[in-house]
């Protein structure tokens, strides 16, 4: 590879007049389009030829480190595999090759593909029934916090406009309730890292949406608590919300529908498969409790007697039985993936994801503990929290710990969250590693520990081997230069 | 339990509990309360082979049909050139993560940097995040954007010549955010100039929003709409076609503060409503207000140029429920799709798609007026789509689809928004117009 | 140890007030640049803009961290100090020296209600 010239921007290796297209002699005649709504230069774009170009994002791609270069225990984001036959089936035309607008008796296919798997979401959560709209985590999230509100504006109860979220919960939990217009208020942990509920009881009144959690929650503990904490929130009148990033231990064991949660999300990206691309596309789906399927977002497919049709919205007017939070029915080939994935595992195989999960995780925790500060030394489920290096007195901190990973081929855990603990450090390994990945994932973590003991400098200068050292980001933000055309200004 | 995804053996799995001290799988789960076991069958269907997988799809992708598409109203047929599918199913893009070590996601950083880039340069804007969900829910962040900035403004005006679908989502975020959302009327197909100014001289306006081309797939003459809002303090947004600004005077030329849209129209699969991507681009001046991710360039330990996410102190993680947005990531995938349609087009090409299709709709239009059986229902400047009144609509749209094509979407009682793009042929136009 | 200065006000977000006769300036104190690290950008009002006590009038970002700017009086703010658009790394050297806003205070006896550097110390120390 030559990272030097095809590493460059695109823009870099431009040159006017380059082509890397062809298309069809236009035919239709030419028509001039009024100079008064012409733009008056030309976007510039780069003009490349095809291989150029080919080359330039193929080096991109070895920049890159994915699920598929090597282990990636990075924690909450359950970076597990992502089957290779779910992109065939995706890339089918008879699939990708359909208008959202098309008449319904033209697209029955996917609408079945839709349905099957909101059924299928359904039965592994214990809840009535899904909508596939939202496009991500944080938009379940939404979705499922207004669909609280609309459950008690249907009631004329306007008053609840707080929502209880845990002091150790995803930092898009507070963002989704103020977008939704609820404020937040905070319950602690106890020192077992679980929701404290003689904290929780004072806060709950009629002014309550509903509580926010996720079981197990972010430091991989399983809530025992929560048929108390639903009960409690129930009575006041508020509703469970199930954060469901961390689902992926329970597939196959226990149903958030069948713990007290009226409302939940799944990352489709995270528990069922489907691959992450740097960010995105993910899916979002968001099950409800019977009572609360009037508030799906719509469309929203449903099966007739004459086959698969799609609900729809008011078009005029907004009520809380119409609301609309995407443009068409989601990302639709991530739900397809999805349920390709499913299909795949079926009932026999599906059962044991949770449980290969926790044991791969409590696995690596019992193995590394000796060298690294095990805050909670309980059963962890998919994923548990350490606190930085055991040994205090090397100045090593976790930032370079995961820098040194980098340096052995491994991703590094999630960082720094959640923030109950200064040097914490999450890690997930999922239910397809192999014991040979994970001891010798374990040696190098052991060998790091060493390291940092030994040779310090090593551990803080790292990484040395990747494409380029630590980055400085205080430079990036204080003198922010997003675009190529603000480069070349600079540069002048 | 030997299956394709799980690779420990039982011996393995003994080893490991042993390690951990407990007997069996079971026991990892003693703390979970029974009653809250799930101990029945799972009520989904039994694990299908590969080769079962791949017939049981193919069955039931033949239910769809795939149809010649003259339809648009916000998702467009255009061509995908070979290598932009192709690349971005590489692992190491589809693969990996949010890229938060910059050291092994300099391939993603990049290419976000890089569609930064070529959007601003399409929207003629200075800045650009690094995408968002879809381009209804990018105008959805745009009115938050503009509540949010204002102090005392409290409504965001849209003009009833948006898309229809984009007007519902952004009326569910208003109603739950609090933003008192209003209607700017429509005057022949266009953006009302007389009501937009009494709109803003109640000075309660924060943003207001207006589509290019709109819902007709008219050309809204915007001059002096940009002066007006900014005289109240208002954010101007304007959401357009991404692919019609290759040619379009762009939301910079018309005063935008801030451009969104959906990035579909650039070669994108239509895929039965996504996954696409929107865009968001804003000027200098608004660039801490803008949600979402951003990529910016800097220096790495050896000296190197480097790119990184930055600005992060806008972001929901941090910001918490102080937050304005709770977009925590980006259709990152679909950007890489934009970046690499570009660049293979690049600047020539762009412009040629948008000219085909503009050329194709107006041959399309021509040809229909010509039957006598089609009247258009503005006669107003129209790009690559156009709202028609056809004779006995319902009866001609079954006939197209019993043909196998798709003639548009239906508005109203009689009327079809038809689209072309450079992917349809003059003997497929020909056709169409041959069934009226 | 963040220096704290006498004869200053503080609010308990951390801003404090020095009082110059008719005028006042408004900043962030030691303990809160510490706090925040590497200050990337101050988002500051207008001249002319009015703001009650503890009303939001801009924010502090650092590469991790955003804090509000919470106003410890009623103030209207007569000038913003423009040096910390270039070079907003100032407050991270000095944060007492570089005021962020200049304002007249709209009601002097919103002050009282302040504290006094030794019991902002005393705060600090919690």
């Amino acid at each position: 590879m030559n990272n030097k010239l095809y590493g460059n921007l695109i823009f870099e290796l431009s040159h006017p007049g380059r082509r890397g297209y062809s298309l069809p002699k236009n035919t239709f005649g030419h028509h001039e389009i009024p100079s008064n709504i012409k733009r008056s230069t030309d976007a510039a774009l780069p003009e490349c030829d095809e291989m150029t170009v080919v080359r330039h994002y193929t080096n991109h791609s070895e920049n890159n480190f994915g699920v598929d270069n090597g282990f990636y225990p990075l924690g909450s984001c359950t970076m597990k595999y992502n089957p290779i036959i779910n992109e065939e089936v995706a890339a089918m035309p008879s699939f990708s090759n359909i208008h959202p607008l098309q008449p319904e008796h033209t697209v029955q296919g996917a609408l079945e593909a839709e349905y099957n798997l909101q059924r299928a979401l359904s039965a592994l959560t214990g809840l009535a029934d899904f909508t596939l709209n939202p496009y991500a985590g944080a938009h379940g999230e939404l979705t499922g916090l207004m669909i609280i509100r609309s459950y008690h504006q249907s009631r004329g109860d306007e008053k609840r406009k707080k929502v209880i979220v845990p002091d150790s919960a995803h930092g898009t939990n507070p963002a989704s309730a103020a977008v939704c217009g609820l404020e937040i208020v905070e319950v602690k942990s106890t020192s077992e890292g679980l929701v404290d509920v003689e904290d929780l009881k004072p806060l709950l009144g009629d002014d309550i949406a509903g509580m926010m959690m996720t079981n197990p929650n972010t430091l991989g503990l399983f809530e025992t608590d929560i048929p108390e904490i639903a009960k409690l929130v129930h009575e006041c009148g508020g509703l469970m919300y199930y954060d469901g990033a961390n689902l992926n231990p329970l597939l196959g064991v226990a149903r958030p529908g069948d713990m007290g949660f009226d409302v939940m999300h799944i990352n489709l990206h995270k528990t069922f498969s489907t691959p992450h691309g740097g960010g995105g596309p993910g899916s979002g789906p968001v099950g409800v409790r019977e009572d609360l399927v009037r508030f799906l977002p719509k469309p929203h497919v449903v099966k007739t007697s004459e086959g698969f049709t799609t609900e729809k919205g008011c078009e005029t007017e907004y009520n809380v039985e119409s609301s609309h939070v995407s443009t068409f029915l989601g990302n639709f080939l991530v739900s397809l993936r999805a349920y390709v994935y499913i299909l795949t595992l079926g009932k026999e195989n599906i059962k044991m994801v949770g449980p290969l999960a926790t044991l791969n995780a409590n696995y690596v925790k019992e193995c590394l503990k000796d060298v690294y500060e095990l805050p909670i030394d309980v059963l962890c489920k998919h994923e548990f929290v350490f606190d930085g290096l055991k040994d205090k007195s090397t100045g090593i901190t976790t930032m370079d710990v995961a820098k040194r990973l980098l340096d052995y081929g491994y991703h590094a855990p999630t960082i720094y969250f959640p923030l109950l603990f200064h040097e914490a450090m999450m890690i997930e390994p999922t239910e397809n590693e192999s014991k040979e990945t994970i001891d010798s994932f374990i040696s190098i973590m052991r060998t790091i520990a060493q390291e940092a003991h030994d040779t310090p400098e090593i551990v803080k200068d790292a990484p040395r081997t990747t494409p380029i050292g630590r980055v400085d980001d205080v430079l990036a933000a204080k003198h922010p230069v997003v675009t190529y055309r603000q480069m070349l200004q600079e540069a002048q | 339990m030997n299956y394709k995804y799980f690779p420990h053996t039982e011996e393995e799995i003994q080893q490991m509990l042993d390690k951990i001290g407990v007997k069996n799988l079971e026991d990892l789960f003693a703390e979970i309360p029974e009653e809250l076991r799930y101990r029945d069958k799972w009520d989904i269907p039994e694990a299908k082979s590969e080769m079962e997988i791949r017939s049981f799809f193919n069955a039931l992708g033949n239910k769809n049909k795939q149809l010649t598409c003259f339809a648009g109203a916000g998702v467009y047929d255009h061509y995908t050139p070979s290598i932009v599918p192709n690349i971005i199913g590489r692992s190491e893009f589809l693969t990996s993560y949010t890229p938060y070590q910059a050291e092994i996601s300099q391939g993603t950083l990049h290419y976000i940097f890089e569609f930064q880039s070529m959007m601003a340069e399409l929207t003629g804007m200075d800045i650009s995040n690094a995408s968002m969900y879809d381009g209804s829910t990018a105008t959805a962040e745009a009115m938050l954007m503009a509540f949010n900035a204002s102090h005392k403004a409290d409504t965001v005006a849209y003009s009833e010549t948006l898309d229809p679908k984009i007007i519902s989502v952004l009326k569910t975020y208003a109603h739950f955010h609090g933003v008192n959302l209003t209607a700017i009327k429509a005057d022949n197909g266009m953006t009302s100039v007389q009501d937009l100014n009494e709109q803003l001289a109640t000075g309660k306006v924060a943003g207001v929003i207006v589509q290019q081309p709109n819902y007709y797939g008219i050309v809204e003459d915007f001059t002096g709409f940009a002066d007006a809002c900014h005289k109240s303090k208002a954010l101007f947004i304007i959401n357009s076609v991404a692919s019609d600004l290759s040619l379009l005077k762009t939301p910079k030329e018309w005063g935008a503060d801030v451009a969104v849209g959906d990035v579909q129209s650039l070669g994108m699969p239509m895929a039965f409503g996504g996954p696409y991507a929107g865009y968001m681009c804003c000027t200098e001046k608004q660039m801490r207000k803008l949600p979402g991710r951003i990529v910016g360039e800097t220096k790495d330990s050896r000296g190197q140029r480097a790119f990184v996410l930055t600005l992060q102190a806008r972001e929901q993680h941090i910001r918490r429920q102080k937050a304005t947005s709770n977009i925590c990531s980006n259709q990152s995938l679909m950007a890489l799709f934009v970046t690499i349609y570009l660049s293979v087009m690049g600047k020539e090409g762009v412009k040629e798609v948008a000219q085909t299709s503009y050329d194709g709709a107006h041959y399309l239009c021509e040809e229909l007026l010509k039957t006598g059986k089609a009247q258009l229902v503005y006669e107003r400047p129209f790009f690559n789509e156009f709202l028609i009144r056809i004779d006995h609509r319902d009866d001609f749209f079954d006939k197209a689809v019993a043909a196998g094509i798709l003639p548009g979407v239906k508005v109203g009682e009689d009327q079809l928004l038809i689209a072309v793009t450079e992917k349809r042929s003059k003997e497929e136009v020909d056709a169409l117009v041959a069934l009226l | 140890m963040a220096k704290v200065i006498e004869g200053l006000y503080y609010s308990e977000s951390h801003e404090y007030v020095r009082v110059e006769g008719e005028v006042a300036y408004i900043g962030i104190t030691d303990y809160a640049q510490h706090a925040l690290g590497n200050v990337v950008y101050v988002d500051m009002p207008d001249a002319d803009d009015e703001f009650e006590q503890e009303e939001g009038f801009g924010a502090v970002e650092s590469v991790k961290a955003a804090s509000d700017l919470n106003s410890p009086v009623s103030i209207k703010v007569l000038e913003v100090n423009e040096a910390l658009e270039d070079e907003p790394e100032l407050l991270n050297k000095d944060a007492f020296e570089n005021w962020i806003i200049k304002v007249e205070l709209t009601d002097k006896s919103q002050l009282d209600k302040l504290m006094d550097a030794k019991a902002y110390e005393a705060f600090c120390a919690q």
